[in-house]
């Protein structure tokens, strides 16, 4: 009797320790929302954003994968530049066709510049981070 | 030395192979039964004797080496590089070959394509590439393709098969549209559809694609807005691995039989998704923690096993 309970228990401690790397293993067959591999993963506190940069009226700063300010309207014949503060690189690429704006890869502190000699609404992303997207409207 | 185990039961498609896996956790070894002969691989250290099977396959897969690289989340890419390139050296089973998920460059300038290219020779291994969004920043790709490409077609996908497992080499990075995330494109996935069409259910797939190809962060880019249509080609197979790079953290999703993961990167770490204050880019790390979060993988078919084992190392424990 003594026997038994001491393999019951024994069973009972595999079957825990079973579910616990069933929880853990990445092999196995997972629930189909996406399993994080905790063990793989940074949990330090995220590194403080860089200093807020105040945009001037014709500067757009790109930062944290962000085009800041994401609208910036201004008069015809203004000269707008691009800065990248980020530690990614970024490109200014205009979404529609024919791409006015089409920046070279633009590194961490490289700028670029370009004069809008017409009135209008022009949509850009970033074509290396295609969800980043901004409007200049000229007036 | 504690132990615990862990027994699994194959898909019943495949043969119900009963699998039993020992991880020995002091030691860091993973034990794998193939052909009813347990084997020992070391996950880090010194390797251990290993007693490969005839017919198992295994290859090692390194991501986002990012040569070129110079911020503060690691000031010397290079260094990690070859770190990673002697762990995968020091793999108990020698990898019959090395696939590179992308991000070979920070960006794509001829002298980090030499660098990298140079670096990578030391491994001696031959290597199968897909760029990644860092490599096609010039010319939509060209000085990639020019080098790396040269098993590919002409739009940069390809197909090869190796060891019995079929490999399908997604381009992902190209032709991104605005809002967008990963793009595959029609032409792409009419080619995977045929590269496909009257393959045996029975035969192990791998596809490869440098973004995740299933939306792991759509916020961050993290994700491939035509991935579902990718993988509906891949249902009526039995085993289908699915390796990931771009987001430099290993995460994973089962689906059915399809295994989707993403790899750490060789030369800095990401934040994990939703992480909040956090953005997709290089996560500056203190530098003793820095190689805990690099690392490479190994992926081992065992001989009468259609789903592999994934290993994955990081430079130091």
């Amino acid at each position: 009797m003594r026997k038994l309970t001491f393999l019951i228990g024994g069973v009972a401690v595999i079957l825990v320790t079973a579910s616990a790397l069933l929880l853990w293993q990445p092999t196995n067959a997972a629930p189909p929302a996406a399993a994080m591999d905790h063990a793989m993963m940074a949990h330090e506190a995220p590194v403080p954003a860089a200093t807020t940069t105040v945009a001037a009226a014709n500067v757009v700063v790109i930062d944290d994968f962000r085009f800041g300010p994401a609208v910036l309207t201004v008069p015809v014949g203004t000269k707008v530049t691009w800065t990248n503060d980020d530690s990614d690189p970024h490109t200014v690429t205009s979404e529609a066709a024919p791409k006015l704006l089409k920046s070279p890869p633009l590194d961490t502190g490289d700028s670029f510049a370009f004069t809008f000699d017409k009135p209008g609404t022009y949509r850009y992303f970033c074509s290396i981070h295609p969800h980043m997207q901004g409007v200049v409207v000229v007036q | 030395m504690r132990e615990t185990s862990e027994m699994e039961l194959s898909g019943g498609t495949r043969r119900g192979l009963l699998k039993c896996m020992l991880w020995g956790a002091a030691g860091g070894v993973l034990w794998t039964v193939g052909g009813g002969v347990p084997r020992a691989v070391q996950l880090g250290g010194e390797a251990l004797a290993a007693t490969p099977s005839s017919g198992d396959f295994t290859f090692a897969q390194i991501s986002d080496t990012h040569i070129g690289f110079h911020g503060a989340a690691n000031p010397d890419p290079n260094g990690t590089l070859q770190q990673a390139l002697t762990r995968i050296a020091r793999l108990p089973v020698r990898p019959a070959m090395m696939v590179h998920t992308g991000d070979v460059t920070h960006l794509s300038k001829p002298e980090e394509f030499d660098t990298a290219q140079q670096l990578l020779k030391g491994a001696g291994l031959d290597i199968h590439f897909i760029p990644g969004e860092h490599d096609t920043l010039i010319d939509e790709g060209k000085p990639f393709f020019e080098r790396f490409g040269a098993k590919n077609g002409t739009g940069g996908w390809y197909s090869f098969d190796q060891g019995g497992v079929h490999f399908v080499a997604l381009v992902n990075v190209l032709n991104l549209r605005p809002g967008g995330l990963g793009y595959l494109g029609p032409e792409q996935l009419a080619w995977m559809k045929s590269d496909l069409k009257g393959r045996s259910a029975s035969t192990p797939i791998v596809v490869l694609a440098h973004m995740p190809l299933w939306p792991v962060s759509p916020e961050w880019g993290w994700g491939t807005d035509d991935a579902a249509e990718a993988l509906s080609y891949l249902k009526t197979f039995g085993s289908v691995t699915v390796l990931n790079g771009h987001v430099h953290q290993v995460i994973q999703k089962v689906e059915g039989g399809v295994t989707l993961q993403t790899a750490m990167s060789t030369a800095f770490p990401q934040a994990a998704p939703g992480t909040p204050g956090a953005s997709p880019g290089p996560l500056k790390v203190p530098a003793e923690r820095l190689k805990t979060l690099l690392g490479v993988r190994q992926i081992d078919y065992v001989v009468d096993k259609a789903t592999p084992q994934i290993n994955d190392t990081r430079l130091e424990a």
